[in-house]
């Protein structure tokens, strides 16, 4: 992979110019390669990884991972259906996956009522669904690589040779 | 009681900065570029095969060579990356770090008298460890050839004393590396005046801009090289203290022998971890690799537009800047920094007195961090250079 894509993974406030240091390259090189990233959709957009447990007025949020069975369509396979499960604002991330069931999604609600309610209300009476299992999360450990808890202090000392 | 001391101890220099040592240590706050260490933590699963060790109950000695195991791995790993031959069982020893390697060897080779090339500046230890073992040290200084010993400069300091070379790269405290070509020319004087040559390579992974090559790998220099290496710099592994060397086996011989006295042999659970770390540490390696390298870039790029001149360094991760126009000496220059911007670096005078002119400033730190004391360096130094 493109270290550009590399440093802007792990941060993605990395500013053109210190990329252009890192790799010895042009601003203006590095500038365009990234615009190009965004216009090919291989950069789709740049976030913060928030802990939300060390947020105090954070709202309350509920996370589920829910597998879900279904029947794949004719010609279509599953991108159709997928894709009528996936537009819905609470999926937050959908996955197709082998083994005993078929779409792992991640949904999120603001509470376990509201999460509840989707998969009653929403999902399962889906034409196509034809079961679901969902799995409440009781705590994140590590999200997308990264370690979800204080920074730890460097161990080393100041000086050595 | 001063005489209880011995005379050889007695005249060994003690480091001339341990007060500016002390001083850094007092203070907090500080952002410290004077770390001769990764700042990553050991890779996990390393980390994670230390502690299954401990719980399978692997608390024993091994034997005096070092797990076979582990000497099985360093052998196939020195044969898939260099193409290298060392057998387990006679030509590699496992030791406390390089640093134990250094002291077996000159141990080893040395009669009382006998002169050790040193190019300088170079690592601390080499000098008073040759000279305990009975040496001479002869300091090549290598400031004038951008800190490369140069074949001329090495020809001219061999006289009939002249028993070893030992040779640092990618180097401590400049980052200088050599070429596979200017490795040759060395090779060439040494054979010719059958001088032989102890390498310390243990920044070797850590080369950026071309392919290391070990010095044994060179023609006819295996019967005629101690090679030196271990896991700390690579793997991130510094406080593990595991080291190997590779060599003739008459060599390694002798220098288990005085392994065997002296330390046994190298902690069990460190060489558990050592032999996880050639199985699934090379990711990790290749990562931090290039992780430096990009830190590299900024801070040569940064310390060259402040004017504190530097060598490009191509390994290792430090950077040997001039300080020359700041109108300062090394550790005036740095015990202002740190009073004044709280920045540590250490003053070029702890690898060689002549290096008054010139800092050491390791790059092991975050990218933030490098970049927040470039600007603290850049406001302390634009108040001085001329």
């Amino acid at each position: 992979m493109d270290e550009i894509l590399e440093i802007l993974e792990k941060d993605a406030r990395a500013t053109v110019e210190d990329i252009a240091k890192m790799l010895k390259k042009k601003p203006e090189a590095i500038r365009q390669a990234i615009k190009k990233y965004e216009k090919e959709g291989a950069i789709l957009k740049y976030k913060a990884v928030i802990n939300r447990e060390l947020i105090k007025d954070a709202d309350a949020e509920v996370r589920a991972l829910i597998e879900v069975n279904i029947t794949p369509q004719k010609d279509l396979g599953f991108d159709k259906i997928a894709e009528r499960i996936y537009s819905f604002p609470e999926v937050s991330s959908c996955y197709l996956i082998s083994g005993t069931y078929d779409l792992l999604l991640v949904v999120e609600g603001k509470d376990l009522h509201t999460v509840a309610r989707f998969v009653a209300e929403k999902l399962a009476p889906s034409e196509h669904v034809r079961g679901t299992a969902t799995h409440f999360l009781l705590k994140k450990y590590k999200e997308d690589g990264v370690i979800l808890k204080h920074r730890e202090e460097n161990k080393r000392i100041a000086i050595s040779y | 009681m001063k005489n209880i001391i011995s005379k050889k101890v007695q005249d060994m220099q003690p480091s001339g900065i341990r007060a500016f040592f002390d001083l850094v240590l007092g203070m907090k706050d500080v952002i410290s570029l004077g770390v001769g260490e990764p700042d990553f933590v050991t890779p996990w699963n390393v980390r994670e095969a230390g502690i299954y060790s401990l719980e399978q109950g692997f608390t024993s000695y091994t034997s005096n060579k070092g797990l076979y195991k582990l000497r099985l791995g360093i052998s196939r790993y020195l044969k898939s990356r260099h193409g290298l031959d060392y057998c387990p069982d006679e030509e590699i020893l496992i030791t406390v770090g390089v640093s134990e390697g250094i002291d077996l060897v000159f141990r080893s080779i040395i009669e009382p008298g006998d002169k050790i090339l040193i190019p300088s500046p170079g690592y601390v230890s080499y000098g008073p460890v040759s000279e305990l073992a009975g040496g001479i040290s002869v300091y090549i200084d290598t400031k004038n050839d951008g800190f490369k010993l140069t074949p001329k400069a090495l020809e001219k300091n061999i006289d009939k004393k002249t028993k070893a070379l030992i040779l640092n790269y990618p180097s401590n405290p400049t980052g200088v590396s050599y070429t596979k070509k200017e490795l040759s020319e060395i090779n060439k004087v040494l054979l010719k005046h059958k001088i032989l040559c102890i390498t310390d390579e243990v920044y070797g992974d850590l080369t950026y801009d071309f392919e290391h090559t070990p010095f044994t790998t060179l023609s006819g220099a295996k019967n005629n090289t101690v090679y030196l290496d271990g896991f700390s710099k690579s793997y991130a592994m510094t406080g593990w203290r595991v080291g190997f060397a590779c060599g003739p086996k008459e060599i390694i011989a002798a220098m288990t022998k005085i392994h065997q006295y002296t330390i046994m042999c190298v902690a069990i659970t460190s060489q558990m971890a050592a032999a996880e770390a050639l199985v699934s540490g090379r990711r990790a390696v290749d990562e931090m690799k290039r992780e430096y390298k990009r830190r590299r870039e900024l801070v040569i790029d940064g310390l060259n537009k402040l004017g504190l001149v530097c060598a490009k360094p191509q390994g290792a991760f430090y950077a040997f800047p001039c300080i020359k126009n700041t109108g300062m000496k090394a550790l005036e220059f740095a015990e202002k920094l740190l009073k004044e911007e709280k920045v540590a670096v250490v003053p070029g005078t702890a690898f060689g007195r002549e290096y008054d002119d010139y800092i050491r400033i390791s790059y092991a730190s975050s990218f933030e961090n490098l970049k927040d004391s470039l600007s603290r360096i850049e406001r302390f130094s634009k108040r001085r250079v001329k």
